[in-house]
């Protein structure tokens, strides 16, 4: 086991060396980035890097140049974890037959990918890394929709939101299913450690990355990644709505460790209504209206609900 | 440390046993793969013997041929020895990571034991699978009986690794026919075996930790073309020539042959077939009967190196002959068949006066009779004799009701 990194204040941790350049193409006001770098700082040890095809992945390696200063590769969409697995693989096969160049160093294997990649297409191929126990970690920075290739619906789009295949129109509110789960769906894979984290949150959030570090075997991240683009806000807003975002508790952040003992992190002192998260973002400005604003109570009616069940989980320890 | 394992000078292994023995024989760092009929003894005999101890490498069975043959490209790019197999539906969902593999220049050695694509859903062979491949930028090469299966192997490791080549590489059987016909094997020694192709070499290793590595960048227009031109690059001019290499040092160590194009009886022969896999050994049978009993100068020429495509040594087998037939065990589509276009490719600026026909034979494992082959030859030999195709341009052959012809 190698050392947990120190960090002792958000100074220090924002001027740590960065493996990830802030030389990239990401929007500005981009909550990725942010993501990326908490993680990546969140430990000294060597790292080695994967990316589903996607904003991560488009912006951070443009030949001839690439913001990676740790090894990173990218296959396609569907398979940053299977990447990052083959990888690890690799790993243990050399340092069996004594062929690691660095063999006292032990890197980390992280695989990103968006929600696109994560929820959708990369399903299968993340269920089965986590099911052979690779000593791994995923993280899904998770924006609820396909940004990268211009704002259409994936299966982690909220209710009510209008996206481009999912449009607000005179008939539609946009949006008709409920977000997945993927929280539970991974933590019933019975991985050693599931977390929700927001960069905003960034104490909580390290304090979750250093601990799936620590655990043994396939971790998963569920990231909030507020998307300046998409959910049509201010690119200087990124933090505010990310606040707003766990405040509201429509982001609750929380732990599930082994499948089986659910723990929340952060209770907000002041939660605030639903309402003020879902008007500060364009892509719910329809909800604002006559014909749709009843959803803007059954959200609220759903926010509450699984807060609750966050509690009684937590309260069970179960 | 894994065992080794004493094999006797001739095993009766069929073409799957003799795919395992080969990987187990080099040494691979991973094996990833997920079964499918007719490749699964494949991985079920490299699991067996890593449950024995005589494999120290990792062996992942994954949730899908996709996800097989991308941790397959983790583990290359992460920088050691790795292998796989699959077939036909299972190459078919393999084919998006197949691309990206050569792409990122990631040396991966994958058994084909060839079969039919559905629908309708078939499991027997048939060469649908190889050709999806052949614009896949591997290098493919086809093994006609357990004996090449075992052999090309230890070539595929040795030229896919080789720093000058960089390329992924398929060793081709036929499905039943090969992978499940036991035949006498002549082996190797594990440690010559695992001499011949020598200690993986890293590059550009993603688990060298003083030298990061950025891998699957993202090109345009700027870039895209040239990229793709030095891989080309790279198949057209490395390959072959480490392929002969190969071939001649393998020579040297076991006595047998193999060459890039497998001329038989092509000195003096008046007609030839061209075929793959095991109608290859067939028709060579037939040639002799051919010329034997009916008096006609007949040779086969069996396609080893199916990409990079041999175009001159093809020419060169090809030129001199009145009539050729070219054989696809494929659905061709909508036009001819694939070896016929690159025949007729790979002699159109020659002298030839070679009369070429086509015939789709085998489709789903249907079985090509000597009697098929003797009528092919009999063909042939009207049209060399006419100096003019006397036959439809592609005909089915083994096809029951109506005969089928076109063009």
């Amino acid at each position: 086991m190698s050392e947990i990194k120190k960090i002792k204040n958000l100074k220090e941790f924002s001027t740590s060396a960065d493996r990830f350049e802030g030389a990239n193409l990401l929007c500005p006001g981009c909550a990725h980035s942010i993501i990326v770098r908490e993680v990546l700082n969140a430990t000294n040890d060597d790292l080695i890097l994967a990316a589903s095809t996607g904003c991560l992945e488009v912006c951070t390696a443009v030949y001839p140049y690439t913001s990676w200063d740790a090894s990173w590769i990218h296959i396609g969409f569907e398979n940053g974890s299977s990447a990052v697995a083959g990888a690890e693989a690799m790993y243990k096969a050399l340092k069996n037959k004594g062929r690691l160049k660095q063999p006292d160093r032990t890197p980390k294997f992280v695989a990103f990918g968006g929600d696109g990649a994560t929820y959708d297409i990369g399903f299968q191929w993340i269920s089965g890394c986590f099911e052979r126990g690779h000593n791994m970690m995923y993280v899904c920075l998770d924006n609820e929709v396909y940004a990268n290739t211009g704002g259409q619906r994936s299966s982690s789009t909220p209710i009510g939101s209008s996206t481009t295949t999912a449009p607000a129109g005179r008939v539609s509110y946009g949006e008709k299913m409920m977000k997945k789960d993927m929280m539970a769906i991974m933590a019933a894979h019975g991985a050693p450690y599931v977390a929700q984290v927001a960069p905003n949150k960034w104490k909580d959030m390290v304090a979750k990355i250093q601990k799936g570090f620590a655990a043994e075997g396939p971790v998963y991240i569920n990231a909030m990644s507020a998307c300046t683009t998409e959910w049509k806000f201010a690119p200087e807003d990124t933090i505010a709505i990310s606040d707003l975002a766990v405040d509201s508790l429509v982001f609750p952040l929380y732990e599930i460790i082994n499948g089986e003992k659910l723990n929340i992190t952060y209770r907000p002192k002041n939660i605030i209504p639903v309402r003020d998260y879902l008007g500060a973002q364009g892509r719910f400005k329809h909800l604002f209206t006559k014909q749709y604003e009843y959803l803007i109570d059954e959200w609220q009616k759903n926010v509450d609900k699984k807060w609750d069940y966050l509690q009684r989980r937590e309260e069970a320890s179960v | 440390m894994a065992d080794t394992m004493e094999l006797r000078d001739i095993e009766v292994w069929d073409g799957n046993m003799a795919a395992s023995q080969a990987l187990r024989q080099v040494q691979v760092d991973v094996v990833a793969a997920y079964p499918i009929t007719p490749s699964t003894p494949i991985v079920e005999n490299y699991g067996n013997f890593t449950a024995n101890g005589y494999v120290d490498g990792e062996f992942v069975m994954t949730e899908s041929e996709h996800g097989a043959m991308s941790c397959c490209i983790g583990a290359a790019a992460a920088g050691g020895r790795v292998a796989t197999a699959t077939s036909s539906q299972g190459f078919a969902l393999m084919v998006e990571t197949l691309y990206s593999a050569s792409g990122m220049r990631l040396p991966i050695v994958l058994n084909v034991v060839n079969r039919a694509i559905g629908a309708p859903l078939n499991v027997n062979g048939d060469h649908s699978d190889m050709y999806m491949g052949r614009d896949s930028g591997w290098i493919q090469l086809d093994a006609y009986c357990p004996q090449n299966a075992y052999d090309l192997n230890f070539i595929a490791f040795k030229v896919s690794e080789d720093h000058d080549v960089r390329l992924p590489a398929m060793v081709h059987q036929d499905g039943f026919m090969t992978s499940h016909t036991a035949q006498g094997v002549a082996t190797l020694p594990d440690d010559v075996a695992y001499n011949f192709v020598g200690e993986y070499k890293p590059m550009n290793d993603m688990l060298d930790l003083d030298h990061p590595v950025t891998h699957g960048v993202q090109t345009e227009e700027d870039w895209h073309f040239e990229h793709k031109a030095r891989q080309q690059h790279a198949l057209m001019t490395a390959v072959i020539p480490k392929i002969e290499a190969a071939f001649d040092e393998f020579e040297k160590l076991t006595g047998r042959r193999y060459n890039l194009v497998e001329a038989y009886n092509m000195e003096d022969a008046e007609v030839a077939v061209v075929c793959m896999g095991t109608s290859v050994e067939t028709a060579r049978e037939v040639a002799e009967e051919m010329r034997a009993q009916h008096g006609i100068k007949a040779g086969v020429v069996g396609i080893r190196v199916f990409r990079p495509w041999p175009l001159e040594q093809i020419a060169a087998a090809l030129k001199d002959v009145k009539a050729i037939g070219a054989l696809d065990r494929s659905s061709p589509h909508g036009t001819v068949g694939a070896l016929f276009n690159e025949i007729s490719g790979s002699l159109f600026n020659t002298d030839t006066k070679a009369v070429l026909t086509n015939y789709i034979y085998g489709l789903g494992g249907r079985d090509l009779t000597k009697a098929h082959l003797v009528s092919i030859f009999t063909d042939l030999k009207a049209n060399a004799d006419a100096g003019k195709p006397t036959t439809p341009l592609q005909q089915y052959i083994g096809l029951r009701g109506p005969k089928l012809s076109f063009f």
